[in-house]
């Protein structure tokens, strides 16, 4: 019984969770309801996940109507990672966030948060788990939404507009989602998504079709951040509160690429987008415009967390210059790309995150010295920065291996090299932290600061040990996105 | 045999050097000098064959593989580290020390390495611990290490680029004989010859090495160019652009030596020479040459580091580093002079030295290809080696004349450093056997013949009168800032533009100038990418819908057809 329904128990047991949360109106029972369905978010991902590599993709009808009339709740191996991925990081966050949310918000707020935090992440794995063009929409603005509400929590005055911008800008990017759903309704009468990619075989290239995909990129791209369109994305993150930055940058932006691999390969296919349309060409430039124009912003920030934003929007870029490839290694690499920096980055914003507990403020020149007091912490930042970089042994390693294999798989060996330069300024920007964090005498703000609790410790420790044990051991994250990109490569031909 | 063998060599120095700095002083001394013993012992556990081997990443990874050539490189450079350790005793700064354990240590890893994969990762190890060890020199070698670490990234890029090409080409990670007949392998070639200090990027290695500290750069003088020859001779034997680039490092090896005043720039100009004899020998690419390449790395490695010692303790007891600053100092430092003079007559292949067993294998190896161009370049060539590290590092340091200096010998564990390995090198030139016999593969080959001790004698007495001879002309360059006018109106046009620009005071212009261009980038890049920049300010919410728009536009442009 229960195995049968863990499609809705998925995005059911959140949205439950975030309604009793807000019922309790105490923010440690709060915690407790949220702790509790977070940890059990992973277990019905890793369920799934199974009944996926066994059995194939699952199909679940919702309210006994079948597809593609009812709402269709579909998993393969694809959005089984994802969900999987996505659970997992909520549930490792979930202890951290308790020492770090009393530290930085209002205590009357406290349940509210955990109520707003368990809709978002409702949000997220709904997306991740319809297959239902429309319901996509739906959940993507219970996300969006719940995101917008989570970053105006910020003990900064300026998250607010963070807030603000982002809604403008997601409300947008919502929109224009839309408006291509839109469309595809119109040519193809359906909207789920494995019967539109059926009924699009026989009306392919039509004006309405190309609309449709130009408005679903561009609606896609806002929410993930793909440059020049990531304005929003360092202000939200540098701002929000910390618990907030560490789950958004893991979850939120790999929902979004999630979205945009389902949209070409499922639906519109490999065909129509890569063969037929200038998309390699657009995506790869924006990708390596990200990779580099990004990377060099994020060496002259001066707030740690921005810088780290800044980095994720370079990151974001080798994802989808891995789809941009579309050959086989290069879609491992960016699937497998959006595992690995979902680790890293959630330990670095963590370890961050710790920091501003202890001594109130994450500027960089506010760290000198930390190293000496906080060693654990930022020993933790340095592994997982090493990763950014992509140094052999750590799971960033993995992502840019494959993605220079994919370079070499079309010939482009200029842009194997072009990937391993741009790891290069990584090299400074995570260079300069530790520099000032272990080579610099110790500064003011320093001066108190020692490791924080365990509650948040442990939890970073976790995903940054993570990102060294998925650098050695690749078969689990690079193998199964390498079922994954298979699966997407054969489409629907 | 093979299931009791598990800990590979490279690892214990590896974890050596990082014990190192957190280590008491007491401590410390045994752990600088246990271990390389103990790495040197292993490495002669190491079988024939893969040992150890895993797969990651769907590809095979071959950490542990050995065979002659990699036992005869991971030995001398056990023996090495141990030399260095020796030495670097008294010296007090454990974090220099222990990344040159880990820099040691990572050349080892290379030596035994039986993939790509791990040939790049050690290779990576490499440049880190190199770059620290420059980094403690002080004053500087702070700029310095900063131009070597750049220039080794680019290195490391290449090769990477290379590696991961090759692999996805071939589908085999193993590291084998390989011809450059492709893009992927042109750049894995590049990569190695980088760090072989080959043109056009030779000027890294003159400009680091000198910086480092006295001890330091003992140490730097081995590994890297001798990896970087391990390497060629593994992957690339018989490319045949070799030759001619391991001729031009031997030529611009010694003009620049000549030239100049530093003594232990003089010893890092002739690290070129020498490995551009090496690399000449891998061109060329027969058993014999190969084999040449092989032994003269492992001569050179001692007789070099024993020069470089001689120069450290120098350097150490004076503080002075300038030809025109040194002399006289055979009266007080009579050890040091001594051994000095023997790593200079090793380098100068004299007969009973090491260099002389070594050197002539690579002109014998072209002798026998009948390359006569190439014989008679090296038999020059080795006259311009016994004029500058020959007589010139000798003379103007310990004789000459007498600059007031009367420093003491240095401690006795340089000074124990310095006999040991001026033993070896006359050891070796007196039995060679023991190096013939694990040499990669078997030697038929007799270095003392009548015919070739006399011709090396004649060779090296006139290149001997002709230094003396030109003393005057010599000494005019050993004023502070050189000027070498002279030096290329005599050559004529051709070379004049060639060297202008890398010579001396133009060398230091011309990375004052590189240096501001840099600068003027950065501030453009801080201009558009700093915080106020266009690209780093908070858009207002309106212009970030206008990109949206744009894009939008543009997708749909690209579309209509």
């Amino acid at each position: 019984m229960i195995a049968d329904n863990l499609p809705a128990l998925q995005v059911v047991l959140p949205l439950l969770g975030a309604v009793v949360c807000a019922m309790l109106r105490r923010g440690t029972l709060a915690w407790g309801v949220a702790l509790i369905v977070s940890l059990l978010m992973p277990l019905c991902a890793i369920g799934l996940l199974l009944e996926v590599l066994e059995n194939g993709t699952i199909s679940y009808a919702f309210g006994g109507w079948p597809p593609p009339i009812g709402i269709e709740y579909r998993v393969d191996i694809i959005n089984a990672f994802l969900l999987l991925l996505v659970s997992l990081i909520g549930a490792v966050i979930m202890p951290y966030a308790k020492s770090s949310v009393e530290a930085e918000i209002a205590p009357e707020n406290h349940a509210w948060f955990y109520a707003i935090y368990l809709l978002c992440l409702c949000g997220l794995l709904g997306i991740a788990i319809t297959g239902d063009a429309f319901n996509v929409f739906v959940f993507m603005e219970i996300s969006s939404l719940a995101t917008y509400a989570l970053i105006a929590m910020g003990r900064d005055r300026r998250a607010l507009l963070a807030a603000y911008q982002y809604l403008v800008v997601g409300t947008i990017g919502a929109t224009m989602y839309v408006i291509g759903v839109g469309f595809l309704y119109s040519m193809t009468g359906s909207l789920n998504l494995v019967d539109i990619a059926g009924r699009l075989a026989d009306i392919e290239n039509s004006r309405a079709v190309m609309a449709a995909l130009a408005f679903l990129t561009v609606g896609i791209s806002l929410k993930l951040a793909l440059f020049p369109l990531h304005v929003w994305l360092p202000n939200a993150y540098a701002y929000a509160p910390s618990m907030v930055t560490s789950f958004l940058a893991a979850t939120a932006t790999k929902v979004a690429v999630y979205l945009l691999l389902r949209y070409y390969f499922s639906v519109f296919g490999v065909a129509v987008v890569f063969e037929e349309l200038p998309v390699t060409e657009i995506l790869l430039f924006l990708s390596l415009a990200a990779m580099f124009g990004a990377s060099i912003i994020a060496i002259f920030q001066e707030d740690a967390k921005r810088m780290l934003a800044y980095s994720s929007v370079a990151q974001i870029g080798y994802i989808t210059l891995g789809i941009a490839l579309a050959n086989q290694s290069g879609l491992t690499g960016g699937i497998v790309h959006l595992f690995n920096h979902a680790l890293m980055k959630g330990a670095l914003f963590m370890a961050l995150g710790a920091v501003f507990y202890r001594i109130g403020t994450v500027k960089i020149d506010d760290l000198a010295g930390l190293g000496k007091k906080m060693p654990i912490t930022m020993g933790a930042f340095v592994l997982a920065g090493l990763s950014v970089i992509g140094v052999p042994g750590t799971v960033g390693f993995v992502s840019k291996w494959y993605l220079g294999l994919g370079a070499f798989e079309n010939g482009w060996w200029w842009l194997a090299f072009l990937i391993v330069i741009s790891s290069l300024i990584s090299v400074v920007y995570v260079g300069r932290i530790v520099e000032v964090v272990w080579f610099r005498p110790i500064s003011q703000a320093a001066r108190s600061a020692k490791e924080p609790p365990l509650g948040m410790l442990l939890p970073t420790l976790l995903l940054t040990a993570a990102t060294v044990y998925f650098g050695f051991d690749t078969t689990a994250s690079a193998g199964i996105a390498g079922r994954a990109a298979e699966l997407l490569l054969a489409g629907l031909r | 045999m093979m299931a009791e063998f598990s800990i590979p060599p490279a690892l214990v120095l590896i974890v050596t050097g990082l014990l190192i700095p957190v280590l008491q002083k007491r401590a410390r001394s045994i752990f600088l000098l246990a271990p390389p013993l103990l790495t040197l012992w292993l490495i002669w556990q190491v079988p024939d064959g893969v040992i150890l081997s895993f797969e990651f990443m769907g590809y095979g990874i071959a950490p542990l593989k050995g065979d002659a050539l990699s036992r005869l490189f991971a030995t001398i450079f056990a023996i090495m580290a141990f030399g260095g350790g020796l030495f670097s005793l008294n010296r007090d700064q454990p974090a220099e020390l222990g990344a040159a354990f880990v820099y040691a240590g990572s050349a080892i890893g290379v030596a035994f390495a039986g993939d790509l994969i791990t040939v790049f990762i050690f290779w990576e190890i490499m440049a880190v611990g190199s770059t620290i060890v420059v980094w403690f020199g002080g004053g500087e070698a702070q700029r310095a290490g900063l131009r070597y670490a750049a220039i080794h990234l680019l290195g490391g890029v290449l090769l990477m680029a290379g590696v991961a090409g090759e692999i996805s080409a071939t589908g085999t990670t193993e590291f084998r004989a390989i011809q450059p007949d492709s893009i992927a392998r042109w750049l894995i070639l590049a990569g190695f010859l980088i760090n072989a200090g080959a043109p056009p990027l030779s000027a890294w290695l003159p400009d680091a090495y000198p910086e480092a500290s006295w001890s330091g750069t003992v140490f730097l003088s081995a590994f890297t160019t001798k990896t970087a020859v391990y390497v060629l001779i593994r992957g690339f034997p018989g490319a045949e652009i070799l030759i001619f680039i391991g001729l031009y490092m031997v030529f611009y090896g010694i003009i620049y030596a000549i030239l100049e005043n530093d003594m232990r720039r003089i010893l890092a100009y002739s690290i070129i020479n020498q490995v551009g004899f090496m690399v000449t020998g891998i061109g060329i690419g027969t058993t014999m040459a190969l084999n040449g390449a092989a032994a003269h790395a492992f001569t050179h490695i001692i007789y070099k580091a024993l020069l470089l010692m001689s120069a450290g303790s120098v350097l150490h007891m004076t503080g002075k580093r300038k030809c025109t600053d040194l002399g006289g100092l055979f009266r007080t430092m009579p050890l040091t002079c001594i051994c000095g003079t023997i790593g200079a007559l090793s380098i100068s292949s004299f007969p009973l030295t090491s260099g002389f067993i070594s050197k002539s294998m690579i002109a014998q190896g072209a002798a026998d290809e009948h390359m006569m161009i190439v014989w008679m370049l090296l038999a020059a060539a080795s006259a311009g080696v016994f004029l500058h590290a020959g007589i010139k590092f000798p003379w103007f340091v310990f004789f000459q004349k007498d600059s007031g200096l009367r420093p003491d010998e240095p401690p006795w564990n340089m000074k124990a450093s310095m006999v040991l390995f001026s033993v070896f090198c006359i050891g070796l030139g007196i039995y060679p056997d023991p190096l013939y016999a694990i040499l990669p593969a078997p030697v038929d080959y007799q270095p003392y013949t009548g015919a070739h001790v006399v011709f090396q004698l004649q060779l090296l007495l006139f290149s001997g009168l002709a230094f003396f001879l030109m003393l005057g002309w010599l000494k005019r360059t050993l004023t502070i800032t050189l000027d070498f006018d002279w030096f290329y109106r005599g050559l004529g046009q051709a070379l004049q533009a060639e060297f202008q620009i890398k010579s001396g005071a133009a060398w230091t212009a011309f990375v004052d100038r590189t240096y501001r261009a840099v600068i003027r980038f950065l501030e453009t890049v801080y201009r558009h990418h700093g915080p106020q920049g266009v690209l780093a300010r908070t858009w207002p919410t309106g212009s970030m819908a206008i990109w949206a728009t744009l894009l939008l536009g543009a997708y749909l442009i690209f579309y209509y057809r």
